[in-house]
């Protein structure tokens, strides 16, 4: 046998080193028990709150008083009580202005001389004019009026359409958001702060390497997160997943390089882990608010619009919603995938420019 | 040049905002060396060792590491070196041999991570956390990163600092390990025992510059005496004023004389070659005095004595 040292190998993919760092990061994490609870356990007992606090009732019955005690107000009181969606009570004029000014009816009717009737009800509450049409309708009906067109009813209750549905989405976005940023900006700033980086640098291992390791572990934990939460919400509440799951996923992969990447922005330099929060929670604060988490990001002023559709967790959340509750196609999908990785591009290379090894 | 130095620093210099930390310092290390970097906190030595590392830039000065420089030849000089830093903490949620296992993957070779393992005595520790380690076996583990890539040339800032002794002779025990393979180490510290037990050669620095440098035995030789004699008078009586260094010069076998104040009193040091012969001269000087001694002690002269000597400052303030 010769004794020449032989060539250097060259570095196959993955590298043992790239393998190493990738699960080491992932061991870090699963034996830190609170992030283990705020990245899996938390999004779910935040939506079965949610699922509790908005889940669908019955329709509501209706309430209102008729004056009396006369026998024109039992007529009317007897003609309302058709209608099955109103309950009605034959009050005396004093209780029954009692009763509205509490809220525990929402209409008044006052028979008056001459047969006719006051309504009574405050029109700014919808609830009060929903009332006074229900009411009207039942009353008008009782004295002989008749329906010049025949209607049927056929009731639809979509899944996909309800609150739940417009939420999981969400927390699913805010949820890549929150593990991506943390995960990344609290674990890099702490090895800067303990000087791991330093040593880390001062061995030959490849620079690059050391942050996709970040990448890839922050992508295996992520098909946990997605899978629990989509799950959950799936069996519990029948949420529903119409796109195909790989749209799911590259959307899902999207979402993280572009976190991942604003991660790495915010852990580029800060020596602290108290400098780094501070700047996470100004980067994630106005997303929780504007991008449409809780509620749709319609709701803000038009001229805001521009700016929110092109933060990252809108992006995000727009992308799962038309995927997971309307099945949308690439189209739809692809200009929030584009956001997604200009996003991802712009904060790698400005992180990778600014990144602070020592 | 010479190719058989491992390290080569010439005229290097590194200013920080307010304060310049190394001015102007030379170094030359053979390689199968073990030189030590003694001095006090702040004197530069890990502004030095750091630069040489190439963890840190000069101002000016020309460092070779190995025949390579750092702006060349990183990668190749990375995978030659091994390296302590004086702050590291490894990841304390992983165990010793995944943090070896993790150090090891980064080189192109290296040591088998079971022998680096049983060679700093964490057998037992193996699949314990780091978190969970002590201090000395935490160092240990610092160490075994710094071996796993066997290095030719090894660096240790402060290996031992904060310590208890046995821990810090298990370390000196590696260090001498390493030593014997022929390979080179540059060590820094403030602890003078340490140095004359590990190092062949010491650079005594102060204020960014070498200000000795030689074997221990002889920097402890240049001070012309072996011995040490300090001594603290009782009360200052009549002939007080009268000692001086001068007049304690005179007296038999004495190279060396000086006072420094401390706390108790004035500290009078003497560097005696023949202990038998001064100690009696001296006590017979201070009776014709009229002089009462308070303390009278004497040790074998230590690096810490050259170091007092050359800048009248004590290395540690403790």
């Amino acid at each position: 046998m010769s004794n020449i040292e032989t060539p250097r190998p060259r570095r196959r993919f993955p590298s043992d080193s790239l393998v190493q760092l990738s699960s080491v990061r992932f061991k870090e994490f699963i034996r830190e028990p609170e992030a283990l609870f705020w990245t899996f356990a938390f999004p779910i007992i935040l939506a079965i709150g949610l699922g509790i606090a908005f889940r669908n009732r019955p329709p509501e019955v209706v309430h209102i008083a008729v004056v009396g005690p006369s026998p024109a107000a039992s007529r009317v009181a007897a003609a309302a009580r058709a209608d099955s969606g109103l309950a009605v009570e034959e009050l005396s004029a004093d209780s029954a202005r009692v009763a509205l000014r509490t809220g525990r009816v929402a209409l008044v009717v006052l028979p008056q001389a001459d047969a006719q009737l006051q309504y009574q009800f405050d029109e700014t509450r919808p609830d009060a004019r929903n009332a006074r049409l229900l009411a009207d309708n039942a009353i008008q009906r009782g004295n002989g009026r008749a329906d010049v067109v025949t209607v049927s009813e056929s009731h639809v209750r979509e899944r996909g359409s309800r609150y739940i549905d417009f939420v999981i989405p969400g927390l699913l976005g805010m949820n890549i958001m929150g593990s991506s940023i943390w995960g990344l900006g609290y674990t890099i700033v702490d090895a800067r702060r303990k000087k791991l980086l330093k040593r880390l640098v001062a061995t030959p291992m490849s620079r690059a390497e050391y942050l996709v390791s970040y990448l890839i572990s922050r992508i295996a934990l992520l098909v946990g997160e997605v899978v629990v939460l989509l799950g959950f919400a799936a069996l519990f509440f029948g949420v529903p997943v119409r796109g195909p799951i790989l749209q799911l996923a590259v959307i899902v992969l999207a979402s993280v390089f572009a976190f991942g990447g604003l991660g790495l922005l915010i852990a580029s330099r800060a020596r602290t882990i108290e400098g780094a929060s501070g700047l996470m929670n100004v980067t994630m604060m106005p997303m929780w608010v504007l991008s449409g988490v809780f509620f749709s990001s319609e709701n803000f002023p038009r001229a805001f619009q521009p700016l929110i559709q092109a933060l990252p967790l809108t992006a995000t959340n727009d992308a799962l919603r038309a995927s997971m509750l309307r099945g949308a196609g690439w189209s739809v999908i692809g200009p929030e995938i584009a956001i997604l990785g200009a996003w991802s591009v712009a904060t790698l290379l400005l992180a990778l420019k600014w990144f602070r090894w020592r | 040049m010479r190719n058989d130095l491992a390290v080569s620093v010439h005229g290097l210099r590194k200013r920080y905002a307010d304060v310049v930390a190394v001015d102007g310092l030379d170094l030359e290390i053979a390689t199968g060396e073990c030189f030590g970097l003694l001095g006090p906190n702040g004197a530069g030595k890990t502004t030095t060792i750091e630069i040489c590392e190439g963890l840190n830039s000069a101002d000016e000065g020309d460092v070779i590491v190995l025949g390579r420089r750092w702006a060349t030849d990183e990668r190749e000089l990375r995978e030659r070196l091994g390296i302590q830093l004086q702050e590291t903490q490894l990841a304390e949620k992983l165990t010793v041999a995944e943090t070896v296992r993790l150090f090891r993957s980064f080189y192109a070779k290296g040591r088998s991570i079971d022998d680096v393992i049983r060679l700093v005595q964490l057998d037992e520790k193996r699949e314990g956390r780091v978190g969970k380690l002590s201090g000395g076996q935490k160092q240990r583990l610092a160490i075994a990163c710094a071996i796993v890539g066997d290095p030719d040339l090894l660096f240790l800032d402060e290996p031992t600092t904060g310590l208890d002794p046995q821990s810090r002779r298990q370390i000196w025990d590696l260090v001498e390990e390493f030593k014997s393979t022929g390979r080179t180490i540059l060590l820094t510290t403030h602890y003078m025992d340490e140095a004359e037990r590990l190092c062949d050669r010491v650079a005594i620095v102060d204020h960014g510059k070498v200000i000795a440098l030689g074997t221990p035995r002889d920097l402890i030789a240049s001070l012309g005496g072996e011995q040490v004699v300090e001594f603290v008078l009782a009360h200052a009586g009549n002939g007080a004023a009268e000692l001086t260094p001068e007049s304690l010069r005179g007296l038999a076998g004495v190279s060396a004389a000086r006072s420094r104040g401390e706390d108790h009193g004035t500290v009078w040091e003497l560097q005696v070659a023949e202990l038998h012969r001064t100690v009696p001269a001296l006590l017979a000087e201070l009776s014709r005095r009229d002089l009462h001694l308070a303390e009278l002690r004497t040790h074998s002269a230590t690096l810490e004595d050259v170091f007092v000597h050359l800048t009248g400052r004590q290395l540690r303030d403790e």
